[in-house]
């Protein structure tokens, strides 16, 4: 790329320079996120090796269709993502335009099934944990149904499967915000002059939460037993 | 990423590769593979953030400062899963310890 031609910041030595920098910079913090998504994964795994039948009950709990619907729907997101920042990067304003708005509606998409598909019925199966753990007949028979007898510590993977993915769809709230204002800010055509390192860190941020959620499919959707 | 803009042609490749490790990882788990299920998983989830870090995150054509930082981070995460799981994943290994209750034979002072 050609980048010389690019004004930078005094205290760096050229536009690339100051480019390396914002993506570095960026990374540092996606490591502390990856640490604190790391954490809650290790005391998922604590906790499964723990209630090993339990987790895989809880497991089976979950509707395996919705799941993979939204895998696919999140890494199609990373895909226009991905577009976007190189059309940023090829100048191409509509273009860049055109795929964040992809990028939002791919990530309201993955909300709204999340949401009405997934939490909703969760909350009405009685399965969300708190002071009245009190699930319905059919879910108590289900995960009695292969054990025998009423599994332990169920509603301890379901703490586990709140907590995780409220907290990535936290993150994807607040990826929206960050597409929002590349929008407003890139409708001028400021990202579009040859500067592009907003796109670039906005579209690293959008791929680690998209990584957060490959690691949450095969965790909480898959390893539950389920032939 | 100082070599231009990546190909079109790449990244829908690598999304084509990710929606088939999706398939993959979905139908593995209807298989009864013992232990072997968890590890299937993970390897593909590790295969599906590798592609993604790679080629979407431009990590291929990053400096190598950058690299370098992103790997010391993954490294500190496995010592922070890997030294916590060597707890409970190796209690079984050894007999437990005789429970320690108070003896009723021993003699008073």
């Amino acid at each position: 790329m050609a980048t010389s031609e690019l004004t930078h910041a005094h205290q760096f030595d050229d536009a690339q320079q100051q480019f390396d920098a914002a993506s570095l910079g960026m990374w540092v913090f996606l490591l502390t996120e990856i640490m604190f998504f790391g954490g809650l994964f290790c005391g998922y795994a604590v906790y499964r090796s723990q209630y090993l039948p339990s987790f895989e009950a809880g497991s089976r709990l979950l509707d395996i269709r919705f799941g993979a619907t939204n895998t696919v729907v999140l890494l199609a997101s990373s895909l226009t993502m991905a577009l976007a920042v190189r059309a940023a990067q090829t100048r191409k304003r509509n273009a860049l335009m055109m795929f964040v708005v992809l990028t939002m509606l791919l990530g309201i998409a993955f909300l709204g099934i999340k949401f009405f598909y997934e939490w909703i019925p969760d909350w009405k199966d009685g399965v969300v944990p708190g002071l009245h753990w009190v699930p319905t007949a059919e879910v108590v028979e289900h995960v009695a149904g292969r054990a025998g007898a009423v599994l332990p510590r169920v509603e301890l993977f379901f703490c586990f499967y709140f907590f995780m993915t409220g907290m990535h769809a936290l993150h994807m709230v607040v990826g929206l915000g960050i597409m929002t204002y590349l929008l407003l800010k890139g409708r001028s055509g400021a990202f579009t002059s040859g500067h592009f390192a907003p796109v670039e860190i906005s579209g690293l941020y959008w791929h680690f939460v998209d990584i957060v959620w490959i690691f949450l499919f095969p965790l909480l959707y898959l390893i539950g037993g389920r032939y | 990423m100082s070599e231009g803009p990546v190909p079109v042609r790449i990244y829908l490749t690598v999304f084509a590769c990710l929606l088939a490790l999706t398939a993959l990882t979905t139908r593995v788990a209807f298989i009864d593979m013992g232990p072997l299920n968890t590890v299937a998983a993970l390897t593909i989830a590790v295969t599906k953030m590798l592609l993604v870090i790679l080629f979407f995150m431009h990590l291929r054509h990053s400096p190598r400062l950058t690299k370098v930082a992103v790997v010391a981070g993954f490294f500190w995460l496995v010592l922070l899963i890997g030294l916590t799981l060597s707890d409970p994943l190796t209690r079984h290994w050894t007999p437990g310890p005789s429970p320690w209750v108070p003896s009723t034979t021993q003699s008073q002072p």
